[in-house]
């Protein structure tokens, strides 16, 4: 809903302030975000380095970083996530209460980064988990983590809650613990969590499955 | 260090019935290797490392390494002297490829340093250790259960849909079945437009 | 997997006020997600009470196969890999890689590069030894304080390390032979600038630090290493200086030109955590001083050997090891080359983090649960070395 932005000002400067319910709770949501201290590899220090001094992430409202899942609502999946490993982000995933987001940090987070070509690197973390920003880089400079809090600070302003598609979390209907992969004899069973990630499309925007189906006929 | 002729003879003298053999490195490094037998090396490991003149004390690096055209799998030990600031010695202890055969002693009671690097070699390259008190996968989960390192492990493809994939990867891709790679879309195209 | 507990270890009977007390032994597993892991590190502990019984590692939660890459790529592809391995000192891994070639192919380094490599292992070593004193002071309960200090000073290296080789921290910034660009007077600049500054920043720091009483209470008589073990496990680096062992290869085996510099080698005493943390301390001031050295001394001429080629680089056939005294312990590499030449057959990390972590059980043992978070900072294992 659009408020006038005449009505605003004017009432403004008679000190009276309106503001739609779902601003007001979406901007104290985005102004606290709290992330979970999780730092996997080489982008955990430039992670580090972002909440130092310099670069002071507690500027953004992401102060504190907790240590246990159950009080943050922002995981920052910083580093590779290899297979033996994978299982136990799913579960940590699943601890956190919701509304919770999650950022891919790092090449290795998003796809398997420069690892790729391993038979202990999970090839991105949005096979298991579904990934709100990504964050490209090896590693990251901190004031691209920084840009990619600002991005979720967009996204979690842009939420409605009354009108339009409402997010998972505010949807009882939608799933909000995913699948745990287990240990197989050569590799994590199932590789992939299908609904969350579905293979891309290719160059010519066609997927899988309509690859097949073309192939036949 | 004295060179590795006069080494040589002074574990043999030392040991008798070992059948040790020189191994040069490359021209510029300068680090020949003594190749042991499965069957006496520990009393090699044990002698160089008691014998004053050695005092091999630290054992400092384990490596496992796979000759597969030769068809053994290679254990290479770097041992130095902390004591008498010399080294490197080098022992190499060679096992054939076969799971069930592939075991060489271990010197772990010897060295405490080697039991996390054996059980590397154990985990990736499945070379029993006899005599490790803890040998188990260090590295990969424990429901594993291929040696990934060696030369002739083919990883799992989990790649799914690689536009850029080529060559080998390709290959294996279209081997697959349901894994269709952009270059058949396009002659599915070229075949539809006939 | 923890194995569950048989009825024996689980319920005891002890001597108490009134008679005998059923006990209880506990099997917790901290990590592989923790604070003060440093990292995906994970100990299976059983617990008496508070009191650690037993404690098994469990590593590999980053394997990223850094050696198998390796055989698939040219000997020079694997110098940006090398930089991930222990991910705080991008530069003194990099240099133990080129040396390792270098060492297997005959190729003479000019005196530049290795000044300048020197200065870059020392600014390394500052870097690396007070990030670690800051990451064991947060385990201690020093709520990021120190943490936030030491990153300061990184900030000002970091700065330097992008100014000379585009990246603050994966800097791939050596090669066969050489360095990729040379330092240019500006970087000296910064150079000296940060080492004229740093004695201030160490003072101010040990007098937070040395004699504070929180520190003393419970650094000290704290996971005790005795010497014979040290040794005899391949403890090398700061922890087993700290034990007593007075060996530090950069003495030992004199590499690059580390032979015309004169510095001392701190070696302690006890072999606790309080030891290993002054023995970094005094370890940033030698290290200061062989800058101060190389800065003065540095002379002209090439960055890199003319004759190396970069593109068709071939190895001779055959083997070899070489070591750097890196931050953390004694960094080698073992290479193997085979006929072709163009790309390593066996390539082989000797991780300092890994090998240092052989004797966690022994230093452990008999303490609280507490003292093991402090015991695994003053290790100082970084993941990427551990499980490369």
């Amino acid at each position: 809903m659009a408020l006038d932005e005449g009505l605003k000002s004017e009432l403004q400067k008679h000190g009276v302030f309106i503001v739609p319910f779902e601003e007001l709770y979406n901007w104290s949501r985005k102004s606290s975000i709290w992330p979970l201290q999780f730092g996997l590899a080489c982008c955990a220090i430039e992670m580090i380095a972002a909440a130092a001094a310099r670069y002071d992430l507690a500027r953004f409202g992401a102060e504190v970083f907790r240590a246990t899942p159950r009080q943050a609502d922002l995981m920052i999946v910083a580093g590779t996530v290899t297979k033996k490993m994978a299982p136990n982000v799913v579960r940590l995933w699943n601890q956190m209460p919701e509304p919770k987001y999650c950022i891919a940090m790092g090449a290795c987070a998003i796809s398997g980064g420069p690892f790729k070509d391993g038979y202990n690197v999970l090839k991105g973390i949005d096979r298991y988990v579904p990934v709100d920003v990504h964050i490209p880089g090896c590693p990251p400079r901190p004031e691209a983590l920084i840009h990619a809090i600002m991005t979720l600070q967009r996204k979690i302003a842009g939420q409605h809650l009354e009108t339009g598609a409402k997010p998972r979390w505010y949807d009882c209907a939608a799933t909000t613990e995913f699948p745990m992969p287990a240990y197989g004899a050569h590799d994590l069973e199932p590789p992939a969590n299908r609904e969350i990630w579905q293979p891309d499309r290719n160059y010519k925007g066609v997927t899988i499955d309509e690859a097949r189906e073309l192939l036949k006929g | 260090m004295e060179a590795i002729e006069k080494i040589k003879e002074q574990v043999v003298a030392a040991v008798p019935g070992a059948q040790i053999e020189i191994i040069p490195s490359t021209p510029a490094a300068q680090q020949p290797a003594l190749l042991v037998d499965r069957e006496h090396c520990f009393a090699v490991a044990k002698f160089l490392k008691e014998d004053p003149r050695f005092q091999m004390d630290c054992c400092s690096c384990v490596t496992g390494v796979d000759y597969l055209a030769s068809g053994f799998i290679e254990v290479v030990y770097h041992l130095y002297s902390m004591a008498l600031k010399q080294g490197p010695v080098i022992l190499k202890v060679r096992a054939p490829r076969e799971l069930g055969q592939c075991s060489v002693p271990s010197l772990t009671p010897l060295w405490r340093g080697g039991e996390f690097q054996e059980r590397e070699a154990y985990d990736l390259y499945g070379v029993k250790f006899e005599g490790h008190p803890d040998l188990r996968r260090i590295l990969m989960w424990d429901e594993f259960t291929d040696h990934p390192m060696r030369k002739d492990y083919t990883p799992p493809l989990d790649y799914e849909w690689e536009p850029t994939a080529h060559d080998e990867t390709l290959a294996r891709a279209r081997a697959q079945e349901g894994i269709v790679p952009p270059s058949a879309l396009v002659e599915a195209d070229k075949a539809k437009k006939k | 997997m923890i194995q569950p507990l048989t009825e024996e270890q689980r319920f005891q009977l002890v001597p108490g006020p009134e008679g005998l007390i059923e006990t209880q032994q506990l099997a917790v597993s901290i990590g592989p997600q923790h604070p003060s892991t440093h990292g995906v590190f994970r100990m299976d502990c059983v617990l008496d009470g508070e009191v650690v019984v037993k404690l098994r590692p469990v590593m590999g939660y980053l394997h990223r196969n850094h050696e198998q890459l390796a055989e698939k790529m040219a000997w020079l592809g694997s110098m940006p890999y090398t930089d991930r391995l222990d991910y705080l000192n991008s530069m003194a891994n990099n240099w133990a890689y080129a040396l390792a070639v270098e060492k297997l192919a005959g190729i003479k380094v000019p005196e530049r590069a290795e000044y300048i490599r020197v200065i870059m292992a020392e600014l390394t070593r500052l870097l690396n030894h007070a990030s670690v004193i800051g990451f064991m002071l947060q385990d201690l309960g020093a709520w990021g304080t120190p943490l936030l200090y030491a990153f300061r000073e990184r900030e000002k290296i970091l700065d330097l390390f992008e100014c000379v080789s585009g990246s603050r921290m994966m800097c791939n910034y050596f090669r066969f032979g050489g360095l990729r660009v040379d330092m240019d007077e500006k970087a000296l600049g910064m150079a000296r600038d940060v080492v004229a500054k740093f004695p201030k920043f160490l003072d101010e720091f040990e007098q937070l630090l040395t004699e504070n009483e929180v520190v003393l209470a419970r650094c000290q008589k704290v996971g005790i290493l005795p010497k014979e073990l040290a040794i005899n496990g391949s403890i090398t680096g700061p922890m087993a200086r700290a034990s007593g062992v007075e060996y530090d290869v950069r003495k030992v085996d004199k590499y690059g030109v580390y032979g015309r510099f004169d510095f001392r080698v701190p070696v302690g005493a006890v072999g606790d955590v309080y030891d290993r943390y002054m023995i970094r301390v005094l370890e940033m001031r030698e290290a200061i001083k062989i800058l101060q050295q190389a800065l003065r001394d540095i002379p002209a001429g090439p960055h890199v050997a003319p004759e190396v080629k970069v593109r068709n680089f071939k190895v001779p056939e055959g083997d070899g090891y070489a070591r750097t005294e890196s931050p953390k312990g004694e960094l080698g590499f073992y290479l193997v080359s085979d006929k072709t030449g163009k790309q390593p057959y066996r390539y082989h990390v000797r991780p300092p983090s890994f090998i240092n972590l052989t004797t966690l059980e022994d230093m452990c043992l008999g303490h609280k649960v507490a003292d093991v978070v402090i015991i695994l900072g003053s290790v100082d294992i970084v993941l990427g070395e551990v499980d490369r």
